[in-house]
């Protein structure tokens, strides 16, 4: 696809947590805890805060419900909204400091925390503190220099665990871990682009050590526009890989919505604004979504075949219906243009049609459910189905696993920040900060000793500092293999590494610089720490090869006897002297041939 | 000047457009468009807007019929204050259009009226506005079916205490007051505002306080006003009632009200406000090494009513016993605990009984607040004798006989 004449214009934001002693706002620790107690809690808005403009505020209060938020040792009344915040952590303040001057940022003299209105829970206050750091950087990618708009130091929001009809269930334990959220200026003008700054912004991150790393430690939004369609922020793209893809999808989405505006156009397409009660029509039907529930019908004049439209893979016009209706707590919604199916008869379609009086090229959208929230449903999403033909709705999307997105709430205004009168403001000046070095020249440093793939993974590591000390003591490659290649192989394996950090690294490469294994006791030695990262890896230097002689010859006659199926027996002696000191696969190896040369003999 | 108004600057080299916002440190701080606010020290003021603010219309309001009256009083507390988004600033004009306006479900309870009184933070509350809140009160009782009081949370149970005594009431007076302010999203303020509607159109005739009973937002409990204390700093649920239960249990959001002791009803006393409060009453905390010193200060300056608040049943040190004695001649000496939970009892220990030789008054399970408050209205309203009988006598509440577990 020819991007730019599309006019594509990308925006990025990372969201990154960093890995400070405590939390943003309080001295709790920034891990996850064992979610014990809980309490509710729920939200309101204050009319005076919406703004006409103010969409997503107003629909989050119209999805109003309880929220209930689970509670450990390892939070306080902080993050309970049930004691004011303590100053900025002046920790996670330097970090922002050091990414913002790698990006090349101009720092705002003095810090203003802000109250940034958010009322789906997951915040105990209703909104999320934050506060803008520095702005005007850039990164260079490609030879392109990419512009950094601003830098914000927020707090994370808490982990959703459940939404349910009604209500949602929140756990306290992420609340307030200090965030870097970094935006770039919407100068991106491919899906690969996309992705190259991701990762490139990604890189500087983790090269100031002291970035959280591991799945929702780091998130992307991306805002997409075309030049006909419009502004899509697209929420929490978990996994770089698909980046590039979750844009391509969004151009195609917005295509095709030019497109059935065009066609809705072309067929004088109209949505009415009533809402009728259809519940009759169901009375009797076989259909679980419907029987027994308040069905509610819509119509759309112009639409027949059009809902059905597929806008992204596996999704369809009335798929983005459905996300609205999921929103207000509905399972979703069901179209004409997919029926009969889910055990709607034929004749219950006919009767429908009837009673709205829609003729063959119109479309019917049914909801089922409490009477209140289907209304709220349908009424917004007649508000969507006008939008189609006048085309893109500017809106807040939710990316998908697939790569694809689905509606999540529309764009939020400027206008919900205000002042977080319980933090005073916070000067820059006077805090020093270190730059470290890049990830990337690490790496080419490393690439000296090694092949460049293992030096990026080793520069890549948390544990790089290890190799930095260790490789003047050792072979790089043994250290490299320690710390980076042996684990891996592992946990390929299946074998749960979690446990294997600094300490356990330290035993096993001090182990062998002391002589008391030899490297390739290196995975044996990993094997049981992984196992039990207390375990003493104090084994004595052993010669395997003295071993192997000393018992093929005493079990010589064996070996005649039984020729090569004397190995299993024999295999089991030199074990039980070796065992965790040398890998098994190399034992096994020796022996084989030690026993070949008698039999050969 | 320029708070306030849209502005263009020039600062790090880049330029910059935002509402020019109040500063407290002496650099320049802009709200810029994103809604962030951003602390310059050096900048170039390049222009200043002239635009007019939007005003948002809030609809006229009407009673409906059938609905009990409710006036609601503000005394300059956090609930249903403003926030101005341009500026931070908290503004309040406090109609009842924009108390329906914020927590609309308070029409269906009852019609309101609603006046500022006050807009006084609650620790710069002395007692003549104790004195003017209680005249206030007492007027609209002639006409309203109940009054919510809006209180700052800090010396809250103070001036219910003090409206306890003064105002012999027939129907319901209701403090509120909420811990999280009301401009958040979480705050406490509408629950308890909507608690609090339903508790002033009940079945009560007694001065109360109606607040959060747990952190999560399930009830709240409607306490004496005599018998509340504020014992967090900052959770939502600060207020306890300490030897005694709370009134009801007021459950949200059904609003259904569970009776939890006695209480006086609705109609049971007549109307009455005796609104006179001596001042020059001492509270005094007793601590190891405290002088008895401080008592004769404070005797020095007139005062003639002293609540002491001693160590465990009720005790200072021994040293006290022959200045206690002197000061008891013509002033009455209460005594109360520091444990707040329990009743006083002087008459175990030879401290105690020596107290007692020398004039002090047993608190009984008064909690020492209530007992400065009950003072400075005997001693404003009684002489010394009857003010000497009365305090250790049960009034509105403040002693209970019985202490049950």
């Amino acid at each position: 696809m020819m991007y730019s004449k599309l006019g594509l214009k990308v925006g990025v934001e990372i969201h990154q947590q960093l890995d400070t002693k405590h939390k943003l706002f309080c001295r709790c620790p920034t891990k996850p805890g064992k979610d014990e107690k809980e309490f509710h809690r729920y939200l309101r808005l204050k009319r005076s805060e919406i703004g006409e403009e103010d969409k997503a505020a107003r629909e989050e209060v119209e999805r109003s419900r309880k929220f209930i938020y689970k509670y450990c040792d390892t939070t306080c009344l902080v993050e309970a909204d049930e004691e004011p915040p303590a100053e900025v952590n002046v920790e996670a303040l330097k970090i922002a400091v050091q990414i913002a001057k790698m990006l090349n940022m101009e720092l705002v003299d003095e810090v203003h925390v802000m109250r940034k209105i958010v009322i789906d829970g997951s915040n105990t206050t209703g909104f999320q503190r934050t506060a803008l750091i520095a702005f005007d950087g850039y990164i260079e990618v490609d030879e392109r220099k990419i512009g950094i708009a601003t830098l914000c130091l927020e707090e994370e929001a808490c982990r959703k665990i459940e939404d349910g009809e009604g209500y949602a269930v929140y756990s306290l334990d992420r609340l307030g871990i200090p965030l870097v959220e970094i935006s770039t200026k919407p100068e991106i003008d491919s899906p690969q682009l996309a992705k190259k700054v991701a990762a490139k912004i990604g890189m500087i991150l983790r090269s100031t050590g002291k970035v959280k790393r591991g799945i929702g430690t780091i998130r992307q939004d991306i805002n997409v526009s075309i030049a006909d369609g419009a502004r899509v922020e697209i929420k929490g793209v978990q996994e770089l890989e698909i980046l590039d893809k979750v844009v391509e999808n969004e151009v195609v989405r917005q295509l095709k919505l030019l497109e059935i505006r065009n066609e809705l156009l072309k067929r004088s397409a109209h949505v009415f604004d009533d809402i009728f009660d259809v519940t009759d029509v169901f009375s009797n039907s076989k259909s679980q979504i419907v029987k027994g529930k308040i069905v509610k019908a819509i119509l759309l004049k112009g639409f027949g075949g059009i809902v059905g439209k597929e806008i992204q893979p596996k999704r369809r016009l009335g798929t983005e219906f459905a996300d609205i209706a999921k929103n207000f707590g509905l399972k979703g919604i069901i179209h004409t243009d997919e029926l009969p199916a889910y055990g709607i008869s034929d004749e219950e379609v006919k009767k429908l049609k009837e009673l709205l009086k829609a003729e063959e090229n119109d479309a019917i959208v049914i909801a089922a459910g409490s009477s209140e929230r289907v209304d709220r449903a349908l009424r917004r999403i007649i508000e969507r189905a006008k939008y189609c033909l006048k085309g893109v709705p500017e809106e807040t999307r939710k990316a998908n696993e697939d790569g694809t997105t689905s509606y999540l709430r529309p764009l939020p205004g400027a206008a919900r920040m205000y002042p977080e009168t319980d933090v005073p403001p916070v000067t820059l000046e006077g805090l020093e900060v270190e730059i470290p070095e890049l990830i990337e020249d690490r790496a080419k440093r490393y690439s000296k000793d090694l092949p460049f793939d293992l030096a990026w993974e080793v520069a890549d590591s948390p544990y790089w500092n290890l190799y930095e000390e260790y490789s003047k003591l050792l072979q790089p490659t043994v250290v490299a293999k320690v710390l980076y290649s042996i684990p891996a192989q592992l946990k390929r394996e299946g074998i749960d590494v979690s446990q294997l950090g600094e300490e356990q690294f330290r035993k096993v490469l001090n182990a062998i610089y002391d002589g008391r294994i030899a490297k390739e006791g290196a995975e044996e030695a990993l094997k049981i720490l992984a196992k039990d990262p207390r375990a003493e890896i104090s084994f004595v230097a052993v010669n395997v090869d003295e071993i192997i002689e000393k018992i093929v010859e005493s079990k010589k006659d064996l070996i005649a006897e039984k020729g090569e199926a004397a190995f299993k027996p024999l295999m089991g002696l030199v074990m039980k002297e070796v065992r965790g000191k040398v890998d098994g696969k190399i034992v096994a190896e020796k022996l084989l041939s030690a026993i070949r040369k008698v039999i050969n003999k | 000047m320029v708070l306030g108004k849209r502005v263009r600057i020039r600062a790090k080299g880049k330029i910059f457009e935002g509402i020019a916002m109040p500063s407290f440190t002496g650099n320049f701080v802009l709200k810029l468009d994103s809604g962030y606010n951003v602390g310059f020290k050096e900048y170039e003021l390049l222009e200043v807007f002239e635009e007019s603010l939007p005003k948002t219309e809030i609809k006229k309001l009407e009673k409906k019929d059938g609905l009990p009256n409710v006036k609601i009083i503000s005394t300059g507390g956090t609930i249903a204050s403003k926030i101005d988004y341009r500026t931070g600033a908290v503004t309040s004009q406090f109609t009842a259009e924009e108390i329906v306006s914020e927590v609309p479900e308070i029409a269906e309870i009852c019609n309101i009226d609603a006046e500022l009184l006050f807009n006084i933070l609650s620790e710069n509350m002395k007692p003549k506005n104790w004195i003017e809140l209680a005249k206030r009160v007492y007027n609209a009782l002639k006409s309203y079916d109940g009054v919510i009081i809006t209180h700052g949370t800090d010396t809250m149970h103070y001036s219910s205490a003090a409206l306890s005594f003064i105002l012999s009431t027939p129907k319901p007076v209701v403090f509120v007051g909420a811990q999280r302010s009301s401009d958040r999203p979480s705050s406490d303020a509408a629950m308890n505002l909507l608690c609090a509607a339903k508790a002033a159109i009940s079945d009560v005739g007694e001065v109360t306080v109606c607040v959060h009973a747990t952190t999560s937002d399930d009830y709240c409990f409607l306490h004496r006003g005599v018998k509340v204390r504020k014992n967090h700093t900052s959770r939502r649920d600060a207020f306890q009632s300490i030897n005694a239960r709370p009134i009801a249990k007021i459950d949200y959001p059904s609003l259904n009200v569970e009776w939890l002791s006695w209480r006086l009803k609705r109609n049971e006393r007549p109307l009455d406000c005796k609104a006179k409060l001596e001042e020059k009453v001492a509270l005094i905390k007793f601590y190891p090494g405290l002088s008895a010193e401080i008592m004769e200060f404070f005797h020095s300056k007139g005062y003639r009513g002293f609540v002491v608040e001693g160590t465990g049943l009720g005790h200072v040190s021994t040293d006290w016993v022959e200045t206690v004695k002197r000061i008891a001649e013509d002033s009455v000496i209460v005594m109360t605990s520091q444990c707040l939970w329990g009743r006083v009892c002087d008459r175990v220990y030879d401290t105690g009984r020596y107290l007692l030789k020398a004039g002090v008054i047993e608190g009984e399970d008064m909690l020492p607040e209530v007992a400065l408050v009950k003072l400075m209205w005997l001693l404003g309203n009684y002489d010394l004798e009857e003010a000497k009988k009365l305090v250790k006598q049960n009034l509105v509440g403040e002693i209970e006989y019985r202490s049950s577990y």
